[in-house]
């Protein structure tokens, strides 16, 4: 369902809904708003605009083949256990799919975007060297694994975008990559019980959450001056990894 | 349409008054609850959600100027404070009079979303200091806050369009600390788009649905707009005019 539809069902809930509206303009300007978000996606030449920055300067390659090994992991993952014959069923078919998908195009993206320079995959070990012997027997192993990886990628993006500020045109593709992470980890939080956004530093593995229980932001005690609680305060607020902490996080994952 | 507590004014005039942004917050989310039951109650409280502890109310008609997005880290950052401003205000509606129907679970749920917006606001307001633009009045009057479909619908478009604003202006700051801390609210914005997507439609693709993400092979990027892009969404949404001169990306 796209917003133009929503928009559509709106009307069907409520007929009377432009009705209520001072002016008739109202309606176009709500519908532009609608038209506009759907539309809202640019076709960018992804693989010459990287190209060309990259070129320029070795931490925007370093920082896109460190990108490129978290998208190698998560789209093996995801495609492993959306292919494992009545693994995945229903919703949880359906999530995975669409999150394969995406994590597979990341995948594709970079690649294209660093040519001769691209890391190899490696190849990976998703029990973590027997820590997680029923990944792809268990749906709530497998969930769990998920959620880390993709609260990890969310934290991991974060932590290298300062280092993309040379770079605009890449920076705002691994913002657009980050943000897709971001939606993928609260619905995999939701389908595994949890709110979409991280309280404190809650969850597991603890390395995953380590330091996101953050209420200083900007010099500024957000507890002291909103009145609001810890949990709220950190919940609105995704703290940055540094890559030392995401690679302690995803070694056990390298074969 | 039942009509609001004949007290109103009083309440807002307490609002509006010298008590600290807590008190202020604690008052309203008293005024809140004794009139959740109200019902919807649009065109009586659609001007009352101007942040009580703003420095400065604007007025409608007023031109806000954002000053300079693009050449000055300031006018990106009063930009992000418009935003937030109209996110908060909205959810503010939104528990204020609940649609029919709302239960237990949605409203915890957009009640966290409304907390995390005022603390984005309040974030940025104390970031701004006396640079701040003042407290924006909404203009609400599009949505119909009875309607859960109306009201999820506008919600994941003001997300979605929030996400795609800071994915676009992250290149337009000079500050790493900035950057980051726009990193850090962005990524919560997402979270919250793709929640009230599954609010709105449930066990779909719709939390990242190809309408938000780009679908193609080589893509699954998310939005990314300028600023006068999403200047020229939300305006027909805040009463005064807001203003930003940008350079070309």
């Amino acid at each position: 369902m796209n917003l133009q539809n929503i928009l559509n069902e709106i009307e069907k809930v409520d007929a009377e809904v432009y009705e209520r509206l001072d002016h008739v303009s109202r309606r176009h300007v709500f519908q532009n708003l609608m038209k506009k978000a759907v539309l809202g996606v640019a076709p960018v030449a992804f693989g010459s605009i990287l190209n060309k920055a990259y070129a320029q300067n070795s931490a925007v390659v370093e920082v896109l083949n460190f990108a490129l090994t978290l998208e190698y992991l998560e789209a093996e993952f995801y495609n492993i256990g959306t292919g494992r014959a009545g693994f995945l069923t229903g919703e949880a078919m359906t999530t995975f799919m669409q999150i394969a998908k995406h994590e597979n195009a990341h995948v594709a993206l970079l690649k294209s975007a660093l040519g001769g320079a691209a890391v190899a995959k490696p190849n990976f070990d998703f029990t973590a060297k027997g820590a997680f012997p029923t990944v792809f027997t268990s749906y709530q192993t497998f969930l769990a694994v998920a959620q880390a990886f993709e609260d990890t990628g969310v934290r991991a993006y974060k932590g290298q975008a300062g280092r993309l500020i040379p770079a605009p045109d890449i920076l705002t593709v691994a913002l657009q990559i980050h943000s897709v992470e971001a939606l993928h980890a609260a619905k995999v939080r939701y389908l595994n019980g949890n709110k979409g956004w991280i309280v404190n530093s809650n969850g597991f593995p603890a390395a995953v959450y380590a330091g996101d229980d953050v209420v200083v932001q900007g010099g500024v005690n957000l507890v002291g001056l909103t009145g609001l609680s810890m949990e709220r305060v950190t919940e609105a607020f995704d703290e940055p990894l540094t890559k030392e902490q995401v690679l302690a996080i995803v070694s056990p994952f390298l074969a | 349409m039942e009509k609001l507590p004949n007290d109103q004014t009083d309440v807002r005039q307490m609002l509006t008054g010298r008590e600290s942004a807590a008190l202020g917050r604690r008052l309203f989310m008293r005024y809140i609850g004794a009139t959740a039951a109200a019902g919807v109650a649009l065109s009586a409280c659609q001007n009352e959600l101007v942040d009580p502890s703003a420095r400065g109310a604007a007025r409608a008609g007023d031109v806000i100027d954002l000053g300079d997005i693009g050449y000055d880290d300031i006018g990106v950052l009063n930009y992000a404070y418009a935003l937030e401003q109209l996110e908060a205000a909205f959810y503010m509606q939104v528990i204020m009079t609940p649609y029919a129907g709302m239960n237990g679970y949605e409203r915890s749920v957009l009640t966290e979303i409304r907390d995390h917006e005022i603390i984005h606001r309040e974030l940025f307001k104390a970031a701004l200091g006396g640079k701040a633009i003042p407290g924006l009045t909404p203009n609400f009057s599009s949505i119909n806050f009875g309607s859960r479909a109306a009201v999820l619908g506008v919600a994941r478009t003001f997300e979605a369009v929030g996400v795609s604003a800071y994915n676009g202006a992250g290149r337009l700051l000079k500050s790493a600390d900035y950057l980051t801390l726009a990193g850090k609210i962005v990524s919560v914005e997402a979270r919250h788009t793709s929640i009230i997507s599954e609010l709105l439609n449930p066990m779909t693709t719709s939390f990242a649905g190809d309408d938000i993400v780009n679908p193609g092979p080589a893509s699954g990027l998310g939005e990314a707009r300028k600023p006068e892009e999403v200047l020229a969404l939300v305006r027909p949404f805040i009463q005064e005019t807001i203003n930003g001169r940008t350079q070309p990306q």
